[in-house]
This record gives structure tokens, C-alpha cells and sequence, in this order.
């Protein structure tokens, strides 16, 4: 037995060495003239699309433009950064607080753009986040994570933050099926303690403001993805499992054994309608909701302890399974909303699932037994076609304006086109190496912008010069405008980029706030002016509500302060300027600096420990005389009872 | 006077209302670092930036060469200058309803002499800003002064600044010429008399 799975690992590991070596002999239409010209953007010229690429396991969402690929942006979102101190500063710190405690990492997934009736519309874009389930929702016009809710009753968020076609719901599924509630069972008791849940998040109309709907008891099997309906399909959200063999350990082998797993597909206007009828269960849980206070730029975290739980079994007619090969993995739906794609990523074929077929095999009541009271659908009742010779590992799919859709291969490492109601291929490209998602802009809405796929690249090897054992992933650009792909631009990303979305540039840029106006800054620290400026005690809390302007700090002479306070800087940029934020760095800080942008406030503890006289500066080169702005503290002793004095040039 | 150089000499003066609308003059500032614009609005009862904190930015960059701040509140010319066109467009209606010559000319005496009064008053205030420079600034150059141009443009460093009359103004030199051109017409009709 214990052989048998050893001579599989290897027969894998072979296959994908030899996958590789295959694809480094590869031409590539990439670095040709007629490539450069296509991604070159002028000096001063802007990139066509803003591409929000998931930074993975760094936790952040990163900014590029396409077709240049030059990265305009990390967006903190479920990790701290020391650089503008997200999830250091006392106004971030909330944003990263669970029902765990404080959180400083998470591992961002999916980006997905708010939709209005299926297409972009600019407002929002959210991500998921998979060790601790959470999602995010990030401002477009300030570019910054608004608020972060977590997820009970779940472990692993992988399939999210998928969108129904006018941002109604943000579905997401759990990965990992855990017993619900939380209990001390034996692993071994999987079959019978373990479940998963799908979470429909509401989303407010006007603010974004997430909260949970309701969410769905389900079998206790792996679900990975989702995308929701569109057009006929609308009412309805596709999620993919795998591990319908419920095992749980070394799901490799013992996961992949059922030569199919499914598709969940789920009717979410009936569920609404079934919660709205009281059949849900209302179950006490505890979950953290974080939002930004726009007024006071605060973060405030509320612990929530309810959510509405709807078991299919009081629930007939919600959710049913689409049979689909071999531990599926992308669930995409077309433009039209017709047709579901599941990526088999053990299968040889890419089964395509069509809606209408869906529906009249649920009417015609065309079962295949059911798990646990969900029916699951026949096959050859809801198949619409397959796809032969995806390549090997198929995982997501994307679609372009004109009918075809593309695959990744990871095994195979290469994208496949394929013609949507043919099913037939019609071009296949190498990519270096191993792809998961990829991106067509506007690829997963009812109306694509085509023109480009971006392949996002697990593996890169001898892509780049190398930076010794730890390598970045990459992303690469194809043109997709001819009936050929061509490889136009290749270039590394922060973290791991699971997936992306693109927008035109145009559909943002206009909205791009330029600063924070200082009239509406109702921080409860918050300098207005010089004169609202001042230092006070409370206890050992020892505030300095300072303001920050070219180039020097109001007061930048501070005295008063003692061995064992907590010194709270509160640091308002005076300046209500285009890109003119100030920084603020104290010595010995074991927080982080401070980047505070036109009009905001932004406070760091400092906890001084010796008695002195100590430093702190200006760390963005704001003006010409950036090298002047600095201040210095007193510091002293713990029993003394020093005078309060804050001054600026005496 | 004709019922044609009556009705001119209203609308003369009716159109000065358009003066409160429009600034009367504009100062463009071009530097490296400020690709979006930057400037200043003049008008005859404040002084605006060309974008909502303009006033504010250079406000804030003149401390670097220790000019005074630019506070519209300080410049008592800004709370007079409103009544003076209020008394000329008055002036104005009266002399079309009194329809006497002399009427007309004092109008346009006085419209002369509040222009050129005006207009050096400006160029004194932009004498003093430029010129009264804080002792104690950052950057001081021997000699050099940041007196912007009245009209045309001039470089300050790194900033180029261009000054030019704004529809405010044209306004009044419309008004203007409109009084000129009805009393040239009466002085002829008198003359063919």
C-alpha cells in the first residue's frame, strides 16, 4: 500500500518534470518588436487597465497597470505593514482583529470587483481570505481596505468573494469542513461530525457594508470555488467541491479515488425567500466585523455572535449537485449565463454544464440519488459538452467578448481556447510555469473587455535572474485580439497572485480621491491648525496631538513626558496638497513609522524606557528641506513630576 | 441724449453686475512638481485659488521664501471694491434716467479713475508680498524678489508665473468702451445739429 503511494508521488513528480523541461524549449513571440510596442506605455502615458492581482500568502492586493505590468500599489489589507502602518496605528489596528484575538498575516486569495447589472462598475473590490476565514472589502477611491468580516462556521475560505451580478450577495464556501459547531471529536468521527457551510454576505447598496445574510449547512466535503449566475442564471451560485469521498487524511490519494465529485448549485433568491420564512436557525457563534469610520478614519471592530443557518433539509428545492469529474476545482459561468465550466483538475475532459438543462433535469426530477437529501442531478441530463483535451490539470476558465474561452493547465502548464458551444480547442500556448487562475479583463462578467489574458504563474525557475532559493511568481500577458495567442509580457508579483481582475483605467482614475479634506477630519485627535495643537497627560497616557506641515512638526520641542508612559503621537498632516504625505518616526520605536496622507490623522505609541532627550523626523522626503523636520522629546524620570511644555520655534 | 444711447448706457451698466460672477484677474503658477495647475483667482471681493486649496499650497510654499501668508481677510480693498461697483452701476441707471450728458462723462471719469486706482492698488499689494520678505526664511537669495508680473509672465525661482486679466475685467472694459461709443455718437448727432 505504503508502495503503491510512493511510486505515485513519483510518477507525478515525473510527469511534471517533464512538463517543464518540455516547455523552457518553447518559442515565444514575447520580447519581438511588435511585443514591446504593445506594452510599451510612453513616459507620462497610462496603462489602459488597473489589474488588482491577490498577493497571496503576503495577504496584501497588489496594483498594476496592463499592459505595462509596472506595480503601482500594495493595498494592506489581512497582513500589518510597517510601511504605512496598517494594523500598527492605532486608527488600523482594529481592522485585523477575529473572534481569535489580533491577527497580523492572512493569505488573500480571489480579488473581485463590485458588479452593477454583471459588469464592473468600479466601486468596490473585495478578496478573501483563506486561513482565517474573512473577507475584505477595499474603497476604490481611496484604494485602502473599508472593512473586514469574518466568517463563522468555517475554516478555510476558498471559494470567495464571488459576486451575484449587482453585488446582492458575496458568496463564500469553506474549504476545510470542520465539526459545526466547534467540538472535541476524534478526527476519525469526519463522516459523522464534520460539515461545510456556504455564507451568503450582504452587501448595503450604497455604503458596501457587508454583513452575513445567512449561510447553508452542507455536506462535509472540500469546496473550493464559486462563481454566481448571470443573466437566466441569475438567482443561482455555483460552488465546486471535491473530497465527496470525505476523507480526512492524505486526501491526495484518498480524495481523488471518485471519478466524480460536484458542483453545488444553489438558488439563493429561494434560500432568501426560505430565511425570510423563518426556516433558518438561528445559531450563537461569535465573529468580528471591522469597518473604517470614514469621519473619524477609525477602525471599529463589534464582535457579532448570531448568524441564520439554513439546513438543506428544511430547505427542498435550494441546492442540488451537478455530477462533474474528478475533484473539480474553477466553476466558471459564460458571458450568457448558460453555460457552467467546471475544471477537473484530475479529469481528462472539461465538462461543461448547461443552465437550461440544469433546470429542466430539477423539473423533470432526473436524480441520481442525493447526499444527505440534496439531489444529485444525471450527468447526461445537465452535460452541454465537454471539452477534449484541456490539458492536463485543468483549473480555472475565463471568457473575451467574442465566444472563446480560455483554460489554464496547470500539469500541462499552458492556456487552451476553446470555442463556447463547439467545445472545440482552437489554440493552446506555453506558460512559464504552471498556471492557476488566470484573467481576461472583465473575463467572468456578462460582458468581457477582452483583449488580454494574464496567465498567473505558480512557478518560475530560470524565468528571472535568480534571488537564490526563494523565487517570485509571475504573471504573463497574451494578446488575445488575433486567433492566435502571443505572449507579450512576462513579470514577477508580490506574493503568490491566485487570481486578478482588471477594469479600464478610465472607469477609476476619475474617481482617485487626492486627499482627505481636513474640514471633515473628525478624528477626536485630530489637529486642525497650529492652534488646535496641544499635549496633555491622562495618567501614564501621555497625548500629543501635533500637526505636520513643509517641513516641520507642530510642536517639534516636546517636555513633560516620562519612564513608563505610553506616549501617544497623534500625528494630523496639515497639508491639503496632491501627494504630499509626511511620515513620522520616533528612535526606538518597536511599533512601526507612521505614512499619513493630506488631511488625515494618524497616531503610534511610544513607550520610552530611559530617561533622555530622543529624536523623532519626518520620513518622507516631503520638501526640499525634509532633512529639517524633526522634533525631539524629553524623556524623564518615572518619579519625577516634570512640567508640560510644547513649542515650536523658541 | 437718443433713447438708443440711454438704453446702451443701461445696459453699460448692467453688465458690471456680471463683475461679481467672474474674477478680474488671474495669476497661472507652472512649477515642476504641480502638473495639475496651480493659481490664483482675483477677484473684487476675494482672493481664491484656481483649485479649492490652492490658496492654502501657496500660501505654504511661500514661507520657504518668507513672503506673508496671503489672507483675504487682511485686504481691506476686497470689502470696498464691491460697494464701488455697486455706486457705478448705480451712477450708471441714474445718469440714463437723469439723460444728461454731463451725467455720462462723470461716469466714465469716475470708471476711469477706479480702474487706474485699482490697478496700481494691485500692483502694490503684489509689490508688498513680493518685496517684504521675512528676514528669517529658509531660502534667501541676495537680490532677489518674488514680485509677480501685473500683467505677462515672470520666472520666481522655480515657478513661472503668468498674470493676466480676467473676465471681470474685460467686463469693465466693455462697459467702458460701450460709454465711449455713446458719447462719441451724441458729441456727432450734436454736431450735424
Amino acid at each position: 500500500m505504503i508502495k503503491n503511494k510512493i511510486f505515485s508521488l513519483l510518477l507525478c513528480g515525473l510527469i511534471f518534470g517533464l512538463v517543464i523541461t518540455g516547455c523552457s524549449n518553447q518559442q515565444e513571440a514575447g520580447g519581438t518588436d511588435e511585443a514591446a510596442k504593445r506594452v510599451y506605455v510612453a513616459p507620462g502615458q497610462y496603462d489602459e487597465f488597473y489589474t488588482f492581482m491577490s498577493g497571496g500568502f503576503s495577504g496584501q492586493v497588489t496594483v498594476y497597470g496592463i499592459p505595462s505590468g509596472r506595480l503601482f500599489k500594495i493595498i494592506p489589507v489581512f497582513s500589518q505593514d510597517a510601511e504605512s502602518a496598517y494594523g500598527y496605528s492605532e486608527e488600523t489596528k482594529a481592522m485585523l482583529n477575529t473572534s481569535y484575538g489580533f491577527i497580523p498575516w492572512g493569505d488573500a486569495h480571489h480579488p473581485e470587483l463590485s458588479e452593477t447589472d454583471g459588469v464592473h462598475d468600479g466601486k468596490w473590490l473585495f478578496i478573501n481570505e483563506n486561513n482565517t476565514p474573512r473577507v475584505a472589502r477595499i474603497d476604490l477611491t481611496e484604494f485602502e481596505t473599508a472593512e473586514i468580516l469574518e466568517l463563522p462556521n468555517s475554516a478555510g475560505n476558498h471559494g470567495s468573494p464571488f459576486i451575484t451580478e449587482n453585488n446582492e450577495y458575496v458568496v463564500a464556501s469553506t474549504r476545510f469542513s470542520v465539526p459545526i459547531p466547534q467540538k472535541d471529536v476524534p478526527i476519525k468521527s469526519y463522516k459523522e461530525n464534520f460539515n461545510g457551510t456556504i455564507s451568503f454576505i450582504k452587501v448595503d447598496k450604497k455604503t458596501g457594508e457587508m454583513s452575513i445574510g445567512f449561510q447553508i449547512l452542507v455536506p462535509g466535503f472540500n469546496y473550493d470555488l464559486a462563481h454566481a449566475g448571470k443573466g437566466p442564471s441569475h438567482d443561482w451560485a455555483f460552488f465546486t467541491c471535491y473530497n465527496s469521498e470525505e476523507a480526512n487524511s492524505l486526501l491526495e490519494m484518498n480524495a481523488s479515488r471518485n471519478d466524480k465529485d460536484f458542483i453545488a448549485a444553489v438558488d439563493w433568491k429561494l434560500a432568501e425567500k426560505y430565511v425570510s420564512e423563518g426556516k433558518a436557525k438561528k445559531v450563537v457563534t461569535k465573529y468580528a466585523h471591522n469597518y473604517m469610520n470614514e469621519k473619524t478614519q477609525t477602525a471599529i471592530s463589534v464582535m457579532n455572535n448570531e448568524v441564520f443557518i439554513l439546513d438543506p433539509k428544511d430547505a427542498p428545492g435550494m441546492i442540488y449537485y451537478l455530477p462533474t469529474p474528478k475533484s473539480p476545482h474553477g466553476v466558471d459561468v459564460d458571458p450568457t449565463g448558460q453555460y457552467i465550466v467546471g475544471g477537473g483538475k484530475l479529469s481528462s475532459v472539461l465538462p461543461v454544464h448547461s443552465f437550461d438543462k440544469m433546470i429542466k433535469a430539477i423539473e423533470n426530477k432526473q436524480f441520481d440519488g442525493d447526499v444527505d437529501g440534496i439531489p444529485i442531478l444525471k450527468y447526461d441530463a445537465v452535460i452541454a459538452g465537454e471539452v477534449k483535451e484541456p490539458g492536463l490539470g485543468p483549473l480555472h476558465t475565463e471568457f473575451d467578448d467574442n465566444g472563446f474561452a480560455y483554460t489554464t493547465a496547470f500539469i500541462s502548464s499552458e492556456i487552451v481556447k476553446w470555442k463556447v458551444g463547439t467545445w472545440e480547442v482552437v489554440d493552446r500556448v506555453q506558460t512559464y510555469y504552471s498556471p492557476g487562475h488566470l484573467s481576461v479583463p472583465g473575463g467572468d462578467t456578462k460582458k468581457p473587455w477582452g483583449k488580454y489574458v494574464i496567465s498567473l504563474n505558480k512557478i518560475t525557475k530560470d524565468r528571472y535572474l535568480p534571488t537564490g532559493p526563494a523565487l517570485c511568481q509571475s504573471a504573463q500577458l497574451f494578446d488575445i485580439t488575433g486567433d492566435k495567442m502571443k505572449l507579450l509580457l512576462d513579470f514577477p508579483t508580490i506574493g503568490e497572485p491566485h487570481y486578478a481582475q482588471s477594469i479600464p483605467a478610465e472607469l477609476l482614475m476619475k474617481n482617485s480621491k487626492k486627499i482627505y479634506k481636513l474640514e471633515d477630519n473628525e478624528h477626536p485627535y485630530a489637529a486642525k491648525g497650529v492652534k488646535e495643537t496641544k499635549v496633555e497627560r491622562k495618567g501614564n497616557e501621555f497625548h500629543i496631538t501635533m500637526g505636520a506641515s513643509r517641513s516641520h512638526f507642530t510642536p517639534d520641542n516636546i517636555e513633560g513626558a516620562k519612564v513608563g508612559d505610553k506616549v501617544y503621537f497623534h500625528v494630523t498632516n496639515f497639508e491639503q496638497d496632491w501627494d504630499i504625505p509626511h511620515g513620522f518616526a520616533v528612535i526606538g520605536n518597536k511599533n512601526s513609522e507612521l505614512l499619513i496622507m493630506p488631511g488625515q490623522t494618524r497616531t503610534i505609541i511610544w513607550e520610552p524606557q530611559k530617561v533622555g532627550v530622543y529624536p523623532f523626523y519626518c520620513t518622507d522626503f516631503c520638501s526640499a528641506l525634509h532633512q529639517e523636520m524633526q522634533g525631539y522629546i524629553r524623556v524623564s524620570a518615572q518619579n519625577s513630576n516634570p512640567e508640560i511644555k510644547f513649542t515650536l520655534g523658541e | 441724449m437718443k433713447k438708443q444711447s440711454r438704453i446702451l448706457i443701461v445696459i453699460a451698466s448692467i453688465s458690471l453686475i456680471l463683475v461679481f460672477l467672474f474674477p478680474i484677474w488671474r495669476i497661472y503658477l507652472d512649477a515642476p512638481q504641480y502638473p495639475e495647475g496651480l493659481g490664483l483667482n482675483i477677484w473684487i471681493n476675494k482672493v481664491t485659488g484656481l483649485n479649492p486649496n490652492d490658496l492654502a499650497t501657496i500660501n505654504g510654499l511661500n514661507h520657504y521664501i518668507g513672503m506673508e501668508k496671503i489672507m483675504p481677510d487682511a485686504i481691506p480693498e476686497l470689502s470696498i471694491m464691491p460697494w464701488i461697483i455697486i455706486a457705478l452701476i448705480g451712477w450708471g441707471l441714474f445718469a440714463s434716467f437723469l439723460n444728461k450728458k454731463w451725467a455720462v462723462y462723470v461716469w466714465l471719469g469716475a470708471f476711469i479713475i477706479v480702474g487706474a486706482v485699482g490697478l496700481y492698488d494691485f500692483y502694490q499689494w503684489e509689490y508688498t508680498y513680493g518685496h517684504n520678505l521675512n528676514p528669517d526664511a529658509p531660502i534667501k537669495i541676495p537680490g532677489m524678489s518674488y514680485q509677480p508680473p501685473l500683467i505677462g509672465q515672470k520666472q520666481l525661482l522655480n515657478i513661472n508665473a503668468l498674470s493676466i486679466p480676467f473676465v471681470g475685467t474685460y467686463v469693465i472694459l466693455f462697459s467702458v468702451l460701450i460709454t465711449f461709443f455713446v458719447l462719441i455718437k451724441e458729441n456727432k448727432m450734436e454736431k450735424n445739429k
